[in-house]
């Protein structure tokens, strides 16, 4: 059984059909990565997987390890293990990143202990010190957005992790972090997608499958390789 | 027990005289009641704010006293002792407070002090029970602040007061635990009058919290309380008031300090429950350095309009105030906020910060924010920020992608946008607040 899997998805946008039957699927354990030219609707995927509410699903299903998820409200999603890295990840005042943290754990029965000891454990693998107890995203810069994104991620073990845009606006020594811990959702048994139009996170983590998005739908679908590919030729070229 | 003493209702002189003679008033106080009702019989209504026309004056009762005093909680009759233990206040007593008073109706019924506070010479009584004790010292602050001339309601309240507390802390005393006054609204149809009078002598300290409540009745009555404080050189005083009136009430308050050289005045408004409040806590920087904070948090519920404000006046050079408010509108209630700062020519260098921002959850919650930034010398510094805003929709996305429900989110933003105030407010309350706004989504979805 795969962890995820989407089915002939249309997602339209304000009322424009941006994903026009996209196909997906991501294996337990892996690292998957999902490319594509800006706006080519990658995001979209991204949003509609979560279940935004301004990304309807006209056709095609979602099935979470099995289980059909396409009209689910986001936390139901979220509960039964998905999780979405944003991009631009938003400011919220006055909720402190614990907060949410602590209360996000504890709906998913992850007992208050268990937070207490991990919490501290995540944030020093994101290397957050600075950030843990702040109010969530507000003043954070682009690369500790991400590093707040991740460190979700890591405490809330979720069975598929989608990661939108990972790396943007993150120097070197954060892309370390942010592939180590892709490499240990991984290897802990999450399927990851790591949703990139520039391949240099994956320099770090290769991914066992690539897809390209094109248009609202996958062009192209390979192994590894295929992410050299693109790195050195570009989609065009690829796609010729 | 439990032997009702009610004058008739409506507003006259044989009713101001029967409250006075109730009391064994001297004789200047009767004076001033009765200078006051003349006042209220002439002053005219606001000419801002909510309409009042709702509460009849003529059907009100102005005294009751509905529950005689007594020493132990267990000798109250069982519905209050059950009202005042659902509220939690005997445990408080115990576990955080230096002093406790109830109220209920027109007279306070319950009252007691830690021994260490009192034998720190602290005064902590009634303002019935201070009044015939220490007469001259009561004499020398009531209406000092707030006189019955300035207002419809300052001079209603000056001819039919009764209840409320008066707080003496001597020079260089500090009180480390609060004080705490309860207000309880119980006999259908009796308005409430308390007259508060905190007096902290130069550098001093004393944190005084107060709280409100009624049970709910159809007919709508009026709460017209008075609090003056009187910060003197040094001293600092916080005055927390937590009001939580039953939808029937209208709230209208006249709060007033006077901070002397170098004191602080600090108040914390949580304005949850009522009809229609109208209030706006001042302070009066009279002294050069002298500085306030005044920071309000309102949650206006379908049907309510809280017409809520701070003012601060500077007379004083280098005195500096900060106004802050943070309001959540729900359903089709109003929420107003007046942010009044006046600097004198004489207050040099002085510093006010306005700063008003409004959470509305639905398309018929209304605000508006008022400000009046008055300077009349060059050499200040005044800044005003408002903002109004609804909940992100992306704020609520990301939250629930979290896994937390639609209600769990929102009352997490909103408890979020509140924080700053509600960090201000002490811990038993602020978790109380917090239960509240969690409560009150149930069912507001949709």
């Amino acid at each position: 059984m795969k962890a995820l899997e989407a089915e002939n998805l249309h997602v339209s946008v304000a009322g424009r059909l941006i994903l026009k039957g996209v196909d997906l699927a991501l294996e337990k354990g892996k690292v998957h990565a999902l490319m594509g030219p800006n706006g080519s609707g990658k995001s979209t995927l991204a949003f509609a997987l979560a279940g935004h509410p301004e990304y309807p699903i006209h056709q095609g299903r979602i099935l979470l390890s099995g289980e059909e998820i396409t009209h689910l409200p986001p936390d139901q999603r979220a509960k039964r293990g998905l999780f979405l890295a944003f991009q631009y990840p938003p400011e919220v005042e006055g909720v402190r990143l614990r907060e949410l943290m602590r209360l996000a754990c504890g709906d998913q029965g992850q007992g208050f202990c268990d937070f207490m000891e991990r919490y501290p454990q995540a944030v020093r693998r994101l290397h957050m010190e600075d950030l843990a107890e702040r109010e969530l995203n507000v003043g954070f810069s682009g690369g500790e957005k991400k590093r707040s994104e991740l460190l979700q991620a890591w405490l809330l073990r979720p069975k598929v992790a989608l990661l939108d845009e990972p790396d943007s606006g993150v120097d070197v020594d954060g892309v370390r972090v942010i592939a180590d811990t892709i490499r240990e959702l991984a290897d802990s048994g999450t399927a990851v997608l790591v949703i990139t139009h520039y391949p240099r996170v994956l320099e770090y983590v290769p991914p066992a499958r690539v897809f390209v998005l094109e248009e609202g739908r996958i062009s192209q679908e390979g192994g590894p390789e295929l992410a050299r590919a693109i790195e050195k030729k570009g989609f065009k070229v690829v796609k010729g | 027990m439990n032997q009702k003493t009610a004058l008739q209702r409506g507003l006259s002189q044989r009713v101001v005289e029967g409250i006075s003679r109730e009391k064994g008033e001297p004789r200047w106080m009767l004076e001033l009641r009765l200078r006051s009702l003349e006042l209220f019989q002439r002053l005219p209504k606001p000419n801002f704010g909510p309409d009042l026309s709702e509460i009849d004056l003529s059907d009100l009762a102005y005294y009751v006293r509905s529950v005689e005093p007594v020493k132990s909680w267990d000798e109250l009759p069982e519905e209050i002792k059950r009202t005042f233990d659902e509220l939690g206040l005997p445990e408080a007593e115990r576990e955080a407070l230096a002093g406790l008073g109830a109220q209920v109706d027109s007279e306070v019924v319950y009252r007691s002090i830690l021994e260490e506070v009192r034998a720190q010479g602290v005064i902590f009584l009634p303002m019935e029970e201070a009044l015939k004790k220490h007469p001259e010292l009561v004499r020398q602050y009531f209406m000092r602040a707030i006189p019955p001339e300035d207002n419809l309601f300052s001079a209603l309240h000056g001819a039919v007061w009764s209840g409320g507390t008066f707080v003496w802390v001597p020079e260089g005393v500090e009180v480390k635990i609060p004080l705490q006054g309860y207000f309880r609204m119980q006999t259908a149809g009796a308005g409430q009058f308390e007259h508060t009078i905190v007096v902290a002598e130069p550098g001093s300290s004393v944190h005084y919290i107060e709280g409100c409540s009624a049970p709910r009745y159809t007919k709508a009555v009026l709460h017209s309380g008075m609090v003056e404080v009187f910060a003197k050189q040094g001293a600092h005083v916080r005055f927390t008031t937590i009001q939580n009136w039953s939808r029937n009430v209208y709230n209208l308050n006249n709060k007033r300090a006077i901070a002397e050289a170098e004191a602080k005045v600090d108040w914390v408004s949580g304005s949850l429950g009522s009809k229609v409040t109208m209030l706006y806590p001042t302070t009066i920087l009279a002294g050069p350095g002298a500085k306030t904070e005044n920071l309000g948090f309102a949650f206006a519920r379908d049907g309510q309009h809280l017409d809520l404000g701070a003012r601060a006046i500077h007379l004083a050079p280098e005195t500096s105030s900060r106004l802050v408010s943070r309001s959540v509108v729900q359903g089709d209630a109003k929420a107003v906020f007046r942010g009044k700062v006046h600097v004198a020519p004489q207050a040099k260098g002085a510093r006010g910060h306005v700063e008003c921002s409004t959470l509305l959850l639905s398309p018929e919650a209304k605000t508006e924010t008022i400000p009046t930034l008055n300077a009349e010398t060059d050499q200040v510094e005044l800044a005003h920020e408002a903002t109004v805003g609804r909940i992100s929709q992306e704020s609520l996305f990301y939250l629930m992608s979290r896994g937390l429900s639609q209600q769990e989110a929102m009352s997490l933003i909103v408890n979020g946008f509140v924080s700053p105030i509600l960090k201000e407010i002490p811990l038993e309350y602020s978790l109380e607040l917090k239960r509240l706004l969690e409560m009150s989504f149930q069912g507001a979805l949709g």
